[in-house]
């Protein structure tokens, strides 16, 4: 299935070649950022508010002062002494850095105790004294916009009520004209709560400033070092933190999934605390802090879906209300504030839809931050495929077969959306009927009839989703300005060995082994003579980092297109040779030769040599060639899942008996990763889908903000995943590839609900909002029976 | 407050300190033995990242203090093989990509050699609650539960040939 | 997460515990596994000044059978009982509930004792301790106490032990031919606290009937609570399906659950219900085999 152009010594794409960077992980000597030791180093830790909503009358350090190594208490006030109080997020809205009068969420810092070490920090914590004016919180977000609900924004000039933007795109009237004379239309509220990414490794920084050298060395748990890099230096220039005297590494990273693109206020604090002090200042969050400080998803979303009653699907309407807590801390595309929701339409083929958005203010944490899927596809795919199977239930059709009779299909490709995308490529006929074979749809059909004419609780789902990754081409996509693209250097050493860097950074994703890969592919260096380097913005090219499974379609398109210039410069040397015309030139992986003359050739490895040794006259000497990828278009992978459950009627229990996963993710460099990725991306679609989501009272306390009750999935929890592939390439990436990571977090949770929801379909349950847990199950089925 | 006189035998080496009563011993590894392998993901016993050998059991260091440790037996990832040489856990891990980030994985391993001492032949369900005190957020466990049963079969053999 | 400062004690004998407790008043606290305690102290939720580590103290780790007795001594940890050939064979009940309490490096540390006398109503044991009708052996400055399990939860993490007691043993009526016990509890995910747990422990005579039967509850009440009405119920009959239905019945009546993230207060009646139902029938099962 995955054919090799290149030998398994070689490794290029397609060969599931061990990973490189796996060894030091194994003998513990990773080095992650809490790893990091420097002579001198400070600890910090941060008082956080105890209130959802209150003002700070006042902050008393005395006592945390008077312990024996506590060195500072840095407060807002002390901050805005350097104006160095707020900062912006990636999305233009502004966060405090610490208050200097009012906290707008539980567990926003308040101040932060340095330290010779992190026991004398946390007593130092302990001991500060705050004094609270506690305000009625904002927490429903349905109120935010109501008269009366308290102007949550006020230091924002013009903003005269607690809504962020309206959003909108599509046809509003047509949309609505074609539902009022549909047959069948559906509708639903779903919404998708909030959740946090957990990675096992919390963020942290340490921040170490030499007033000699006037250099900001930053250790950080970031994903995207250099966008932060240009971010500190919008901040703090105005101090002496220019961007040339900031230097940040993102050492090994314990798990991203988005978590670690923002800046936390924490990292100015400590990076502020080592400019201030001129010490070495670390602080590495402990779980609670990480917990309850910025989330994903919180999309209310009220769908309609719109069919004849023969299931062609006519239009699709969805309106949302999304909670950002108290700044939309969202990393999105500064013209895609709702990041990609308007793929929403999904897999199938109809005219109208039309989306619409409502972002509001409440007292809650910074919300928009990723886990595994920044850019809302996770909400956008929800949305239409609870509402296929809605309809499908509803007109008595097999859910498979209506998305048969609705998929675009392959000869469509490329398809333009009704809201606006090009879809690439995708064969997802194919796709769902390999997921049917694989899991035996038609013997659990069968199986289920006879189940539930035993009066059992048995459910088959299915998602058939359509991902939108790879952002993104710089005429749509930026962040605060800086254009989307992503970057690769390759420098080929004299003897024939190679040196790779890159603008990404991996947290896991094996950039290591895959990067070589690709480059193994193009020039034919064995890819353990590759060695790959990211993450430090002193000697990595300048590229947006690692999230939204971009790294494959943006770096790993640089590196192809990288390793092609270097292609043809090593052609000219290998002419020059070989003493014949360019023209007479030709390659295979590895080796030029002499066109029908093969004898006469010479490897890639005595190309760079010459470089170095025996250069053509007038050329440059040296083997090395730069590449900032711009996109032509995102990339559209996409996947078939299907899940059966049973359900027991008497307490709610639900048990996954199978999960099949089909992605097609055009061109695979590495199959063995790919694979590991999505299963790590189902548990990811598990875990929303049936145990987290973080919990709030009345008053906007967090009331799961340990590992205890977030409930994080273990190796019990998480199935047998099965997991297989077809093969439909990107037309317009240079390797035909497209990013996969986050398919399996965006397409398990529906499955499951699905599968869930079919399960009680004979009790009148027809819909149940994420995370579906034994317990709301249960409630579901007693009041569907109380209504019977 | 008091100090502790403290001698525990770490990766085959004594080790004498004085430490203060509530020095966890997670952070006595790290910070004052500078052995960084040993993770802390949760602080409430939950992850499993900070997972240890003490006297041969498996042990989440960051709910441990270190003046309780006086006297024990400690091995933590970097004691379990050899310079240059793996653990049949470690070879495991690598050959079935048991690990992503491998911020969880010295925990995972430690946690998985106690487990195969005590049961040298688990069912996969016996592996899955076998690590269910260890959370992984990037694997999706399938790969991990394959380098634990590769492993397994590896030590079985190693013991069948020095019999 | 960092504990306060305080000052650690170690105690090499049950004399010297008790000294030491004596010596350091109220605000000393004796640690074994330290699971419990451990965390609330790292949470500040707990700042005892001493601790008091009862860990190294020999001769309190075993389990036999002594005359009519199971003793298990106190430091036996939960990995020693999951893996204990006399408890496996004999007490099956106990390896129900030592696999759904918290997690395998947990349970390297955490004893039985520890487990029991922390007073917590989420710990699993002392719903079996109810449903065997054990015997709390403790040793205290005067001497050697028993306490009979039914006047040894008092309240919200308090028990009947003295600041200065010690658990030493825990003592349950020996596994006749005819006994049999069983224990299940509901959980978010493995090793998390009991959404609601049940253990039933029952003796029949020759006939099949009822002799003596106990049934305890997890994490539906303030303290650890025995089904009292269940019981009685039960007692000196021959258990029927009907009588089943009804015990699940009372048991979703009796017990005393509260709403919150683990579910709201009548699905934990109606789950006390069925795991009632559901272990009356395992137990059965045991004790019929």
């Amino acid at each position: 299935m995955f054919s090799c152009k290149t030998s398994p010594e070689v490794g290029g794409m397609g060969h599931s070649v061990k990973r490189k960077e796996d060894a030091r992980f194994l003998h513990g000597k990773g080095n992650y950022t809490d790893d990091v030791k420097l002579p001198g180093m400070l600890s910090m830790v941060i008082v956080r508010s105890p209130y959802a909503y209150a003002k700070i009358k006042s902050i008393n350090k005395e006592k945390a002062l008077a312990i024996d190594g506590v060195l500072a208490v840095i407060t807002g006030e002390d901050l805005a002494q350097y104006n160095l109080h707020w900062m912006p997020t990636l999305l233009s809205d502004s966060q405090m850095v610490l208050p200097t009068d009012t906290v707008m969420h539980q567990s926003q810092e308040v101040c932060a105790v340095i330290a010779t070490d992190r026991y004398i920090a946390v007593d130092g914590a302990e001991a500060v004294e705050v004094d609270y004016e506690p305000m009625a919180a904002l927490v429903d977000p349905f109120k935010a916009l109501d008269e009366g609900a308290p102007l949550l924004r006020p230091d924002k000039e013009g903003q005269k009520d607690n809504q962020i933007y309206h959003w909108e795109r599509g046809e509003r009237e047509k949309t609505d004209a074609a539902i009022a004379a549909a047959d069948v239309v559906v509708k639903e509220r779903i919404h998708l709560p909030r959740i946090h990414v957990a990675s096992i490794e919390t963020c942290g920084v340490v921040a170490s400033y030499d007033k000699d050298t006037e250099k900001m060395l930053i250790y950080l748990t970031s994903q995207a070092p250099h966008a932060i890099r240009t971010i500190l230096a919008l901040v703090a220039g105005h101090v002496g933190l220019s961007e040339e005297k900031i230097r940040i590494i993102a050492p090994d990273i314990g798990g991203g999934f988005g978590g670690k693109v923002p800046v936390y206020p924490g990292y100015v604090i400590a990076i502020a605390a080592s400019f201030l002090i001129g010490k070495p200042v670390k602080w590495i969050e402990d779980r609670s802090e990480n917990l309850v400080n910025g989330f994903a998803r919180d999309y209310h979303m009220d769908c309609e879906l719109a069919a004849t009653k023969e299931g062609k699907i006519q239009a699709f309407k969805v309106s949302t209300l999304a909670d950002h807590g108290y700044t939309d801390s969202s990393a999105n595309p500064s013209k895609y504030p709702t990041g990609m929701f308007s793929i929403c339409t999904g897999s199938y083929d109809y005219e109208h839809a039309f989306a619409e958005l409502d972002a509001v203010y409440t007292n809650k944490a910074p919300g928009g931050v990723a886990y595994r899927c920044s850019f809302r596809v996770t909400e956008a795919v929800h949305a239409i495929e609870r509402m296929v199977d809605k309809l499908a239930a509803e007109i008595g059709k097999d859910p498979a077969q209506l998305r048969f009779e609705n998929f675009i299909k392959k000869e469509d490709f490329p398809y333009a959306s009704p809201l606006g995308w090009s879809y690439d490529s995708g064969d997802y006929k194919q796709t769902l009927e390999k997921a049917m074979d694989m899991i035996g749809y038609d013997d659990y059909k069968k199986e289920q009839a006879e189940k539930r004419a035993q009066g059992k609780l048995m459910g088959i789902g299915i998602c058939t989703f359509t991902e939108v990754v790879g952002a993104g081409p710089s005429k749509d996509f930026d962040i605060l300005g800086i254009a989307m693209f992503d970057s690769a250097e390759i420098r080929v050493h004299p003897t024939g060995k190679a040196l790779a860097r890159f603008g990404t950074k991996s947290q896991g994703q094996g950039h290591e082994t895959t990067y070589a890969q690709i480059l193994a592919e193009e020039l034919g260096i064995p890819y353990t003579d590759i060695e790959i380097d990211e993450g430090d913005t002193d000697t990595a090219p300048y590229g947006l980092g690692t999230y939204a499974s971009r790294s494959t379609p943006t770096a790993g398109a640089a590196a192809a297109m990288a390793a092609r210039k270097l292609k043809d410069k090593g052609k000219k040397i290998a002419a020059y040779l070989l003493e014949v015309s360019e023209d007479d030139i030709e390659w295979e992986v590895g080796k030029y030769f002499v066109k029908g003359a093969p004898e006469k050739s010479k490897t890639i490895q005595d190309v760079a040599f010459a470089a170095y040794t025996n250069i053509p006259p007038g050329m440059e000497p040296g083997f090395e060639a730069t590449h900032y990828y711009d996109p032509p278009n995102l990339t559209f992978p996409n996947g078939a899942y299907i899940c059966v459950v049973e359900v027991d009627e008497e307490t709610g229990a639900i048990d996954v008996k199978r999960f099949v996963a089909i992605d097609d993710c055009g061109n695979i460099i590495n199959p063995m990763i790919v694979e590991g990725q999505v299963h790590g991306g189902l548990t990811q679609g598990i875990a929303p889908a049936m145990y987290e989501g973080i919990v709030y009272d009345d008053e906007g306390n967090v009331l799961n903000g340990t590992l205890m009750d977030y409930l994080v999935p273990t190796a019990v929890e998480s199935p047998h995943w099965e997991t297989g592939h077809t093969i439909t390439p990107s037309p317009h990436h240079p390797l035909g590839a497209k990013g996969v990571a986050e398919s399996p977090t965006v397409g398990a949770p529906p499955a499951i609900a699905n599968a869930i929801i079919d399960a009680l379909y004979p009790l009148g349950i027809k819909h149940l909002d994420i995370p579906i847990t034994p317990d709301k199950v249960w409630d579901a089925i007693q009041v569907a029976k109380a209504k019977a | 407050m008091a100090k502790h006189k403290v001698t525990m035998t770490i990766n085959g080496e004594s080790v004498t300190a004085e430490v203060d009563s509530r020095l966890l011993l997670v952070h006595f590894i790290r910070e004052n033995l500078d052995m960084t392998g040993t993770h802390i993901g949760c602080d409430t016993s939950s992850c499993g990242a900070c997972t240890i050998l003490i006297d041969g059991k498996s042990v989440k260091s960051c709910t441990y203090l270190t003046v309780r440790a006086d006297g024990a037996n400690i091995t933590t990832i970097e004691g379990i093989a050899a310079d240059g040489t793996n653990h049949p856990l470690q070879k495991a891990f690598h050959d079935q990509h048991g690990l992503h980030c491998g911020f969880c994985t010295p925990g995972m391993i430690m946690r998985s050699i106690d487990m195969l001492n005590t049961n040298p032949n688990p069912t996969e369900k016996e592996i899955r609650w076998g690590i269910s005190g260890n959370l992984c957020r990037c694997t999706g466990y399938n790969n991990i539960v394959k380098s634990v049963q590769q492993a397994a079969e590896e030590m079985a053999k190693e013991k069948e040939a020095t019999v | 997460m960092i504990p306060a400062n305080f000052n650690y004690h170690k105690a090499t004998s049950l004399k010297e515990a008790i000294a030491l407790s004596q010596e350091l008043g109220e605000e000393a606290k004796y640690m074994s596994g330290g699971h419990s305690l451990l965390p609330m102290m790292k949470l500040r939720f707990a700042t005892p000044e001493h601790i008091i580590d009862i860990s190294k103290i020999e001769g309190l780790s075993y389990i036999k059978e002594d005359g009519d007795m199971l003793k298990i001594g106190a430091l036996t940890t939960q990995t020693e009982m999951e893996h204990n050939t006399l408890l496996k064979e004999n007490y099956p009940i106990f390896g129900d509930a030592v696999w759904l309490t918290a997690d395998p490096s947990v349970r390297n540390c955490g004893t039985i004792g520890g487990n029991v006398a922390h007073g917590d109503a989420a710990n699993d044991q002392p719903a079996l301790m109810l449903a065997m009708r054990a015997t709390i052996i403790a040793e205290g400055i005067d001497g050697e106490k028993t306490i009979p399990i039914d006047e040894f939860f008092h309240g919200f993490y308090m028990t009947a032990l003295e600041p200065s007691d010690v658990l030493t043993e825990i003592q349950i009526p020996k596994s006749t031919k005819n006994s049999g016990g069983a224990y299940y509890k509901v959980e978010r995910k493995v090793g998390d606290y009991a959404t609601a747990g049940v253990a039933v422990h029952v003796e029949l005579d020759e006939a099949g009937v009822c002799q003596e039967i106990g049934i305890g509850l997890t994490n539906v009440s303030a303290v650890p609570m025995r089904l009292e009405r269940g019981e009685e119920v039960l007692r000196g009959k021959k258990i029927t399906d009907d009588l089943i239905e009804q015990i699940g019945i009372i048991a979703g009546e009796d017990c005393e659950p509260e709403s919150d993230l683990r579910g709201s207060e009548a699905y934990k009646r109606s789950i006390v219900n069925t795991i009632t139902k559901r272990m009356l029938n395992k137990a059965l099962e045991r004790a019929r085999k």
